[in-house]
């Protein structure tokens, strides 16, 4: 009965941070604020659904089953990576320069660096927001 | 219990999936359509460890990882289309 709880808790997590993840990508305005809502939700979500999944096997049919293990690493692993591409796309397009903070370099934001200068970092200088809005 | 839990997961999922179809073909900029096709493969994956879970058999979560490797390296590769003009420089 308990075994039975937890995995159907587990189940009804993961499928409302799934759903909250998804809608969160039609709701939020900007496409940095959206870049937010599928890459922590959802893998939340399906972390919640892989769970259940190896509780299901473990505790209902006595087997140990590592796939989700291996799903969910994997899913954590590459989520940070596909969002700082996202992010870079969108930077290179379409973001407006004018938030951002120098660069410190002649180059603009998210381009290739081919040049052997060392990139020195310049600090906000007051009075501009240090964040993109 | 479970059985209704699944059912609930399965609807979660799939409206999530449909949302992320519309956000495919309406989309306001290209990275925006990258992240819904990522969303998509997440979602699908969860659907497919659900389908799994449904049927009892462990062959699925195979396709699971396949979907999250395929998906990972096909949201990168376009990303890097677009961010370069070019995948393999």
């Amino acid at each position: 009965m308990i075994t039975e709880i937890i995995i159907a808790a587990l189940l009804a997590i993961g499928g409302t941070f799934g759903l909250v993840g998804s809608y969160g990508l039609v709701k939020l305005p900007d496409l940095m604020t959206r870049l937010h809502a599928p890459t922590k939700a959802s893998t939340l979500g399906v972390g919640g659904v892989l769970l259940a999944s190896m509780a299901d096997a473990a505790l209902r049919q006595g087997t140990v089953s590592w796939h989700e293990l291996l799903v969910t690493l994997f899913l954590f692993l590459t989520a940070p990576i596909t969002a700082n591409f996202i992010a870079k796309a969108h930077i290179a397009r379409a973001m407006p320069r004018e938030p951002l903070p120098p660069t410190g370099t002649a180059r603009d934001w998210a381009t290739l660096d081919l040049s052997d200068e060392p990139v020195m970092p310049q600090l906000t200088p007051p009075g501009r927001p240090g964040r993109p809005s | 219990m479970i059985t209704l839990a699944l059912y609930y997961a399965f609807a979660c999922f799939g409206l999530g999936l449909l949302i992320t179809l519309w956000r495919v073909v309406f989309s306001p900029s290209i990275p925006d359509r990258i992240l819904a096709l990522d969303t998509m493969v997440v979602n699908v994956i969860a659907l497919i460890v659900l389908f799994g879970m449904i049927t009892g058999s462990g062959l699925y979560f195979e396709a699971a990882l396949l979907f999250a490797m395929t998906g990972f390296v096909s949201s990168v590769a376009y990303a890097k289309f677009i961010l370069r003009g070019d995948i393999i420089e």
